[in-house]
C-alpha cells in the first residue's frame, strides 16, 4: 500500500485482515454500555461554481444548479440550528464532518458547533473538491489545510478523516496515520471499531454508516422520515443487544439540508428521545470512542487478527 | 498522477457565500415575521399548470413529467393534459371548500390554448404566476441570453393580455436557472421567483437590475418529490405535510411566522384515488388555529426586506 500508482490492478484493497462475527475480544465501553452512539452531523460548503475534477462532477447540471446548490445551502441558514437544538435538548454532543472551508464561509455555524462541545473532523476542504486524481503532495496539502484550518478556527487539533465526498486514493489511510490521524470514517465493514493496515503507526476504523445516513435513507432508499425514523431505531436495538457480548459502534451521520427540513425533524427527535432514555447507550463522540479503543482494545484486537489466517 | 495546481486553489474562499447573489443569513437570528391576523404558519399553496408539447426540444434540457416513449408520446401527452383538464378542477374544488386562496404558476400556452381556465382561476380569486411559455421553454446556463429574455418577456406579456395583470411572481421549470434569470427576472419587473429551496422563509437577492425576493419553493414538500420521486403514497404525503405543520406551528411560537410551501401538480394530487386526502390535508389545515392560507404575493408581501 501507500506506493502503488492510481490504477493498477488491485483486487484486495489490503486494508485490514479478515475478522469474523465470531468470538471476538470483548469491547467494554465506559460505564459497561453495550453501544456507543455517535452522532456525525455533516457541516458542508459546497461550491456553486467549482472546478471540474477529471473523474468526477460536482453537478449534474450546467452552474449554477439552483435546486442542487440551494438545497445544501439550506443546511446553513436553517437546518443546522434546527437539528443542532434538538440534539442538545437530548444530550448528544455532535462530531462534525466538516468542509474545513465552511470555517472561512460561515464561521458562525462552526462556533456555534465548538460552544455546544462538538467535535470536529475533516470531510476535507469543501465537498466540490475531490481527492481522485491528486498526487501525494496534494493529498497531504489538504489534510494539512485541514489541520491548520480546524485549529486556528475553533482550537481543536482534529483527529479523524472522513474524504471528501468519499472519495480516496491508495494511499490515503497511510497519510492519515502518518500525520497523526487516529481515525477514519471510510470504511464499512464493521459494527466495531478495528486497526487499518498503515505503513506506520496505528489507524482506527471507526463505524461510520452508508446505510443508516440520512441521505441513503431519504436518497436513496426513499424512505418517509418516519420510516427513517423507525429504521434507526432497529438499528439502535439490534446493535444494543449484540454489544452485551463486545460493545458496538451506531453512528447517525447527519446532513442538516435533510433531516433538519420540517417535515423530518419531528420524528428525528423521537429517535433521540427513545435513545436518550433507553440507558444503555454510551452517548459520545467518535474521538472519545477512538481514544478508548486504542487504549484498552487496539492491541488485542490487532493480536486477534494475527491468528492464522482461515480465509 | 496529479490534478492542475488550480484544482487546490480556492479564490472564493472568503467570508459568507461563494457568489455575490445573497448574503448568508440565519432564519433563526432574523427578527420575528408577523403575518396579517397573527397568524404563525402561513400555508403557500403553488399549483403548476403545465403544457408539454408533444415533440420535446431538449434545449437546454428536457422537463420533468415530459415525453418519455418514442414519437409520438400518447401515454405521457394524454396524461398531463388529465391534469389540466380534470385533475386541476378537483383542486379548485379542493380549494374552494376550505376558502384558500392560492398561486397558479401558468405556462403561457396554456392561457392561449385553454383561456376558459384562467377565466375560471380569476374568478376564484386566485393568483396567475408566470411559469415560462410551455414545457419546452426551460432555462439553464447556455441558453442565449436574448432567447432567456424574450423567453421571460413572452410568458409575462401572453398572461398579462389573458387576465389582464403582469404577474408579480415566476417559477421556473425544475427551479432551473442560468446565471442570468435572477437579473432578467429583476428587469422585466417580477417581484419574486420561487426557485431556490434554500429557507423557509422568503428573503431579497440583489441583482444589477435590482431586487427580486425569493420564495423558497420546498422542492422536499412538493407532491413530485414525495408522491413521484420517492414514491411515497397519499397518505404518507398527508402525514409529512401534517408533521411538517406541527414542527414550524411550534417554532413560529417562539420565532415569529413560518412558512409551509406546497407545491401540487394536477397530474399527480389531482388523481380520483389521491384527492380525497388532500382534501381532508387541507380541512386538517384550514382547522389549525394558527393556519394562514396564502397566495405568494401575500406572503412576500408580508415579509420585511
Amino acid at each position: 500500500m501507500g506506493t502503488t500508482p492510481q490504477n493498477p490492478v488491485v483486487n484486495d484493497p489490503g486494508l485490514y485482515d479478515f475478522r469474523p462475527y465470531r468470538d471476538r475480544h470483548p469491547i467494554r465501553w465506559p460505564g459497561d454500555k453495550p453501544i456507543a452512539v455517535w452522532i456525525s452531523p455533516n457541516l458542508e460548503f459546497y461550491e456553486i461554481d467549482p472546478p471540474a475534477n477529471p473523474f468526477r462532477k460536482s453537478w449534474t447540471k450546467p452552474h449554477p444548479d439552483v435546486v442542487g446548490y440551494s438545497h445544501r445551502d439550506y443546511a446553513n441558514r436553517v437546518g443546522h440550528w434546527r437539528m443542532a437544538e434538538v440534539m442538545e435538548r437530548h444530550g448528544f454532543k455532535g462530531t462534525v464532518s466538516l468542509s474545513v472551508a465552511l470555517c472561512q464561509h460561515h464561521p458562525e455555524v462552526v462556533e456555534n458547533a465548538n460552544a455546544l462541545g462538538w467535535e470536529f473532523f475533516s470531510h476535507g476542504i469543501y465537498n466540490t473538491r475531490y481527492t481522485y486524481g491528486m498526487d501525494e503532495a496534494q493529498e497531504r496539502a489538504i489534510m494539512e489545510d485541514s489541520i491548520r484550518t480546524v485549529r486556528e478556527a475553533t482550537g481543536q487539533r482534529i483527529r479523524g478523516w472522513l474524504a471528501p465526498a468519499l472519495t480516496h486514493t491508495t494511499r490515503t489511510m497511510d497519510l492519515l496515520a502518518e500525520m497523526g490521524f487516529t481515525y477514519t470514517c471510510d470504511l464499512y465493514h464493521d459494527d466495531q471499531p478495528g486497526p487499518v493496515h498503515v505503513s506506520e503507526g496505528r489507524l482506527v476504523s471507526m463505524p461510520y454508516s452508508l446505510e443508516v445516513n440520512d441521505h441513503y435513507g431519504f436518497a436513496v432508499y426513499n424512505m418517509s422520515p418516519r420510516e427513517y425514523a423507525d429504521t434507526l431505531i432497529r438499528q439502535y436495538e439490534r446493535l444494543a443487544r449484540e454489544g452485551e457480548a463486545s460493545g458496538t459502534v451506531m453512528c447517525i451521520p447527519l446532513h442538516s439540508y435533510l433531516i433538519g427540513q420540517p417535515h423530518r425533524i419531528g420524528p428525528f427527535e423521537e429517535v433521540l428521545r427513545h435513545i436518550a432514555a433507553d440507558g444503555r447507550a454510551w452517548i459520545t463522540r467518535a474521538g472519545d470512542i477512538a481514544q478508548h479503543f486504542l487504549a484498552h482494545d487496539y492491541d488485542a484486537v490487532a493480536a486477534e487478527t494475527a491468528r492464522p489466517a482461515a480465509e | 498522477m496529479s490534478l492542475d495546481p488550480s484544482y487546490l486553489e480556492y479564490p472564493r474562499r472568503r467570508r459568507g457565500m461563494d457568489h455575490d447573489l445573497y448574503p448568508w443569513s440565519n432564519l433563526f437570528d432574523r427578527p420575528a415575521v408577523r403575518w396579517p391576523g397573527g397568524k404563525g404558519v402561513a400555508v403557500s399553496i403553488v399549483v403548476s399548470l403545465e403544457w408539454f408539447p408533444l415533440t420535446p426540444a431538449d434545449k437546454p434540457f428536457r422537463a420533468p413529467g415530459h415525453m418519455q416513449t418514442p414519437f409520438p408520446d400518447y401515454r405521457h401527452y394524454t396524461s398531463r393534459d388529465y391534469g389540466t383538464r380534470v385533475g386541476f378542477y378537483r383542486l379548485l374544488d379542493s380549494f374552494a371548500a376550505v376558502g384558500a386562496k392560492v398561486s397558479v404558476a401558468v405556462n403561457a400556452a396554456i392561457a392561449q390554448r385553454y383561456p376558459a381556465v384562467i377565466s375560471e382561476i380569476i374568478a376564484a380569486g386566485h393568483e396567475i404566476i408566470a411559469h415560462s411559455t410551455d414545457m419546452n421553454g426551460t432555462i439553464a446556463t447556455g441558453l442565449d441570453e436574448e432567447a432567456e429574455r424574450a423567453l421571460i418577456g413572452t410568458s409575462l406579456d401572453v398572461l398579462e393580455q389573458a387576465t389582464g395583470t403582469r404577474p408579480a411572481g415566476w417559477l421556473s421549470i425544475a427551479r432551473s436557472q442560468s446565471w442570468n434569470t435572477p437579473r432578467l427576472l429583476a428587469e422585466a419587473g417580477v417581484r419574486y421567483m420561487c426557485d431556490w429551496v434554500n429557507d423557509d422563509l422568503p428573503y431579497a437577492m440583489q441583482t444589477p437590475a435590482g431586487d427580486i425576493m425569493n420564495l423558497p419553493l420546498s422542492h422536499e414538500l412538493s407532491d413530485r418529490q414525495i408522491v413521484n420521486v420517492l414514491q411515497q403514497s397519499a397518505d404518507s404525503y398527508v402525514r409529512q405535510i401534517q408533521d411538517a405543520y406541527t414542527w414550524l406551528d411550534q417554532e413560529s411560537r417562539t420565532h415569529g411566522g413560518r412558512l409551509l410551501p406546497l407545491q401540487v401538480t394536477p397530474y399527480i394530487l389531482g388523481l380520483p384515488y389521491r384527492i380525497d386526502a388532500f382534501d381532508g390535508l387541507l380541512r386538517w389545515l384550514k382547522d389549525q388555529d394558527n393556519s394562514w392560507f396564502a397566495t405568494g404575493s401575500e406572503v412576500v408581501g408580508a415579509v420585511p426586506r
